[in-house]
């Protein structure tokens, strides 16, 4: 199918951008590489008078670190942060999740802040951001603002972002000392949505125990969620493997995942807790290695 | 209805048009300049049959509009052929290792593919098969075809020894 009829506005500046939202209002969506909006278009399952393509917006691109945080530019492509060597040493868990987005062509086009703000459930990068507790900046003619990830995703595809809002960027904190990180996802084939999945991160003193742990999921509910029975069962401790697997077990047992056409609840439980298993033995084993 | 005159360059010639906003790169292509190599299927991103390059990077060009082509390079698969005809190497091996079958999938392949080798010029199968997980087929498959992304794979490598 052809999307509805739209106007395709396409404004260098993040002013001029928060302006068109500002005077178009529910009516406008932010454009970013289209990559989940253009399908959702074409298919008609929703439709905007207005596109504000941020495309062109010079200062929604480019990546960079300070001591403690990485800054991803909205518009900054999957692809860009995927290959940036900057990404892959202050930010692991991110470069270890991107090439679970979709397929490489899908990346190319496909932005971080986009699928942020796109707040798919099933989706990689909000998971990321949950897990680490990123900071989103959000402008508009009111002024700008910082969002804490935990108050960032509201829902299915709903985030605390205002309509006249348009995000601009999101800092990524990066962890120092012994750290190790872990992604795994489970997708009938490579590039589908996943029907589970799990970030994790963990940083451990000299004694091996952990001092920090972070269990994000994807797919398991309306927003990604933290596995907080799993990071509570494991902190402060120097875990072995049968220790690991309990947590895994605990922390998915405090989780709910719904039934849909894809996969039972009883089935993402089941396979979430292997998944988690898998990401926490992964993150735990790369630390001690550090 | 907003309407926008367009400039872009597609394999290797300056084209202009006058598109819709809606309007899709991939439309664009195919009615507005001709060039119906370029096949859509289920135009919302899945299959993979419209897939070009632009700026040198593979997407699919029903997942981006053609308004934001404005200045862009496209290479379509009319674009991969010498201009004698000759086929390119990736070309080529789909033909001897019978990539295809009904042919449908196959420009979407081809670009995929050529894209896939210049950034990874000696993959794994496992990799090819990766490689190969945004495009879909319905007849062959995909033995034949990974078959040809590895002779292509193999010759490209050769030929980059030999220059």
């Amino acid at each position: 199918m052809k999307a509805a009829p739209f106007d395709h506005h396409a404004p260098e500046t993040v002013a001029e951008a928060a302006a068109l939202l500002a005077e178009f209002g529910d009516e406008a969506k932010v454009l970013a590489g289209g990559q989940s909006l253009l399908p959702l278009l074409s298919l008609r399952l929703t439709r905007f008078e207005h596109l504000v393509d941020v495309h062109r917006v010079a200062e929604l691109h480019g990546i960079t670190r300070t001591d403690d945080a990485l800054r991803v530019g909205a518009a900054t492509l999957q692809a860009e942060a995927e290959h940036d060597a900057v990404v892959a040493a202050a930010v692991p868990l991110l470069a270890r999740a991107l090439p679970h987005i979709g397929h490489f062509q899908i990346r190319n086009r496909g932005t971080v802040g986009g699928s942020l703000a796109h707040a798919d459930p099933a989706s990689e990068l909000p998971t990321v951001a949950l897990t680490l507790g990123a900071t989103f900046e959000a402008a508009s003619v009111r002024g700008t603002r910082e969002i804490a990830a935990d108050d960032f995703f509201t829902g299915t595809w709903s985030t605390a972002l205002a309509e006249d809002e348009i995000l601009v960027g999101t800092r990524f904190p990066v962890w120092a000392g012994r750290t190790g990180y872990g992604f795994a996802e489970v997708a009938r084939r490579h590039g589908d949505f996943a029907l589970a999945g799990v970030a994790a991160a963990v940083a451990l003193d000299a004694d091996d125990r952990i001092t920090r742990v972070a269990v994000g999921m994807l797919g398991v509910g309306a927003t990604p969620v933290r596995a907080g029975a799993a990071e509570a069962a494991l902190l402060g401790t120097a875990p072995d493997a049968a220790a690991v697997t309990e947590a895994a077990r605990a922390g998915m047992a405090a989780l709910e995942p719904a039934d849909d056409l894809h996969a039972t609840g009883a089935y993402r439980r089941r396979v979430g807790a292997h998944l988690m298993e898998t990401a926490l033995g992964a993150a735990i084993e790369e630390a001690r290695r550090g | 209805m907003a309407e926008h005159h367009i400039r872009c360059t597609v394999n290797g010639q300056a084209r202009r048009g006058i598109v819709e906003s809606r309007t899709t790169l991939a439309d664009f292509l195919r009615e507005g300049l001709g060039l119906t190599g370029t096949h859509l299927a289920c135009e919302h991103g899945v299959c993979g049959a419209c897939t070009v390059t632009v700026d040198g990077r593979a997407i699919r060009s029903c997942l981006m509009l053609a308004v934001q082509a404005e200045g862009a390079t496209v290479t379509t698969v009319e674009g991969l052929a010498g201009a004698d005809g000759t086929l390119s190497p990736v070309q080529q091996a789909f033909m001897d290792a019978h990539g295809l079958q009904c042919g449908f999938c196959t420009p979407g392949f081809v670009m995929s593919v050529t894209a896939f080798l210049e950034a990874n010029p000696d993959p794994t199968d496992s990799e090819i098969r990766e490689g190969i997980s945004g495009n879909l087929c319905r007849c062959t498959g995909y033995q034949g075809i990974v078959e040809a992304v590895r002779l292509a794979a193999t010759r490209l490598r050769a030929a980059e020894v030999g220059a």
